[in-house]
């Protein structure tokens, strides 16, 4: 029994850590294969990379992407970082159940509510659908994810430091800056991170409150996934799946060198 | 901390009102908007639908628009099969996925608690890292592996398994695929964070006092991890029931969820007014385990800060 236990957890690691990246990887080669058949090896080339980046509207798409993640996670991180101290410090206050009703409903409701409701409101406001409403669609889901990460660091965090600080006579903002900020960086960085890669992966939200001439990637993506597997896009994913690993492990760098100094 | 004499000065006002005016503009005032056209017809006017409030007329435009609001979009999602099989569908595939990637999450995340303290840390980011690569290429990817001449086809064929390839894609099988693969993390992540707070010696001393260890995981593990359990689950099952991309890219047409249908409705027939009531319909039947997964959520937040 014993013996079996041993040899299973293993198994089910290895097991699971296969499901989850062998599809992955396989569409890594796959960008790398000459050949247009996924199952025949044509050998390495990197016409499809060549071809990637010849591709003008697919370009473009990928820089307005990159501009509203940018903008859409500098802002969710502000404001996420504004409801997790909320939360975490402000106590018992007014309505605070309808506020994490608010805070956390994001996080599951399913994305084409959500676009359809933002839609509505932009419609409704007579409000030019592009750039900005996309990035307000992102911000708002995405300052979700950031209050939880931000919370989380927050709620296990000595709030002594920050009483010092006050008691002599800082302003609970100066306090914020030169006490609490520097602190929960780490987490904020995260943060921002994650809501960078929300915003640059979304297809659902985007479609419906983009407008003409605010195509992102991902909808450039799907319009020629739609069409069926073509190596292009197996370059284009692979491009954004090394920018994820690079700007992770940067990240996860980072983090553990300025550890031993927090401690 | 700043509960004494709570005076909040401008910059904690800011920083209180900030978040909540924002979610207030941009997610819930939204949402009474997809009500009331919930509520209305389609037209083919800009914007598609009738009846517009007329705002220059003030009030009476109000009330106007009010008495132009209709039944009809609640009445056609009733009697047409078509929604009401979608609806269905939807309900089945997310629950059977919930089950399936309960079978599968769980094993994981119980090894996961159980490894040594350094290794866990870094299996587990193993477990998160997929989550922060692209959805919409994570299910792309699949359809390379399980089209007729894809991969997972020509595997088979070549292990003489099979004689001839095997409908997979676009079929309800491939949407399970996709469903459990995609939200694994989602699974894996609640369950670990119950598991590996779980005091082990409550473990041995069922075995020292004569479980087997089938029984013992039956009567102290499951019990102690049925908060982690059920924050999964929910955190799984709701997105799913409105999943769109998945169903999409790797479903057929028999495998028509309801995210599919708001979809379609709203892109290809511009029938706004039954896109809107298709999401009432979904709000209301997701309410509940929303809810329950914000007591869930906000009873584990109580109990980090209490300790």
């Amino acid at each position: 029994m014993t013996a079996l236990r041993r040899a299973a957890s293993p198994l089910v690691l290895g097991g699971g850590l296969f499901f989850l990246y062998a599809p992955i990887v396989i569409l890594v080669l796959w960008s790398f294969n000459d050949s247009r058949l996924v199952t025949v090896w044509g050998g390495f080339s990197l016409r499809w990379y060549t071809a990637l980046f010849s591709n003008a509207p697919l370009m473009e798409a990928a820089w307005v992407s990159i501009r509203i993640a940018l903008v859409s996670a500098a802002l969710a991180t502000v404001l996420g970082t504004m409801a997790a101290l909320t939360l975490t410090r402000h106590g018992r206050f007014a309505g605070r159940t309808a506020f994490t009703g608010m805070a956390y409903a994001p996080l599951v409701m399913p994305e084409v509510m959500i676009g359809l409701a933002l839609l509505l409101l932009f419609v409704g406001l007579g409000v030019d659908r592009g750039f900005w409403t996309v990035v307000i669609a992102h911000t708002t889901v995405s300052m979700c994810f950031t209050m939880v990460i931000i919370r989380a660091r927050l709620a296990g965090f000595d709030t002594s430091l920050e009483e010092a600080a006050m008691d002599l006579g800082a302003t609970p903002a100066r306090a914020f800056f030169l006490v609490t900020a520097p602190l929960i960086a780490p987490s904020m960085a995260a943060a921002f991170l994650l809501a960078f890669t929300m915003s640059m992966d979304d297809l659902v939200i985007a479609s419906f409150v983009s407008g003409p001439g605010a195509t992102t990637l991902p909808m450039r993506i799907y319009s020629q996934v739609r069409l069926g597997v073509t190596p292009e896009i197996n370059a284009a994913s692979s491009v954004l799946i090394a920018l994820v690993v690079v700007g992770l492990a940067v990240a996860f760098l980072l983090m553990r060198r300025r550890k031993p100094a927090l401690r | 901390m700043s509960r004494r004499g709570y005076r909040a000065p401008g910059a904690q006002r800011l920083v209180r009102w900030a978040p909540a005016i924002w979610l207030t503009l941009f997610f819930a005032a939204p949402f009474l908007l997809v009500v009331r056209l919930g509520f209305s017809e389609a037209a083919t006017a800009q914007p598609p639908y009738r009846p517009v409030i007329d705002w220059s007329e003030g009030l009476a435009g109000v009330w106007a628009a009010l008495q132009g609001l209709r039944l009809d979009n609640y009445a056609l999602l009733l009697s047409d099969p078509l929604y009401v099989a979608s609806a269905l569908t939807s309900l089945q595939y997310a629950s059977a996925a919930t089950v399936l990637l309960l079978l599968v999450g769980f094993p994981i995340a119980h090894v996961l608690a159980r490894q040594p303290e350094g290794r866990r840390e870094l299996l587990l980011l193993l477990v998160i890292l997929p989550f922060w690569t692209s959805f919409l290429i994570r299910v792309y990817a699949w359809i390379g592996i399980l089209k007729p001449e894809g991969l997972l086809n020509a595997a088979l064929l070549w292990l003489g398994l099979i004689s001839s390839p095997l409908q997979i894609m676009n079929t309800g099988v491939a949407v399970m695929i996709g469903l459990v693969y995609s939200y694994l993390p989602f699974m894996v992540l609640p369950l670990y964070a119950t598991l590996v707070k779980m005091d082990h010696s409550l473990l041995e001393a069922a075995q020292d006092l004569g479980a087997t260890p089938a029984r013992a995981f039956r009567s102290v593990t499951l019990p102690l991890a049925a908060p982690g359990i059920a924050a999964g689950a929910l955190l799984c099952f709701i997105p799913m029931m409105g999943e769109f991309v998945i169903p999409d890219l790797l479903g057929g047409s028999d495998t028509l969820m309801i995210g599919r249908t708001l979809w379609s409705e709203f892109f290809s027939n511009r029938d706004w007014p039954m896109a809107s009531a298709i999401a009432v319909v979904l709000l209301a039947v997701l309410l509940a385990p929303i809810l329950a997964w914000r007591r869930l959520e906000d009873r584990a937040a109580d109990g980090e800060a209490g300790q």
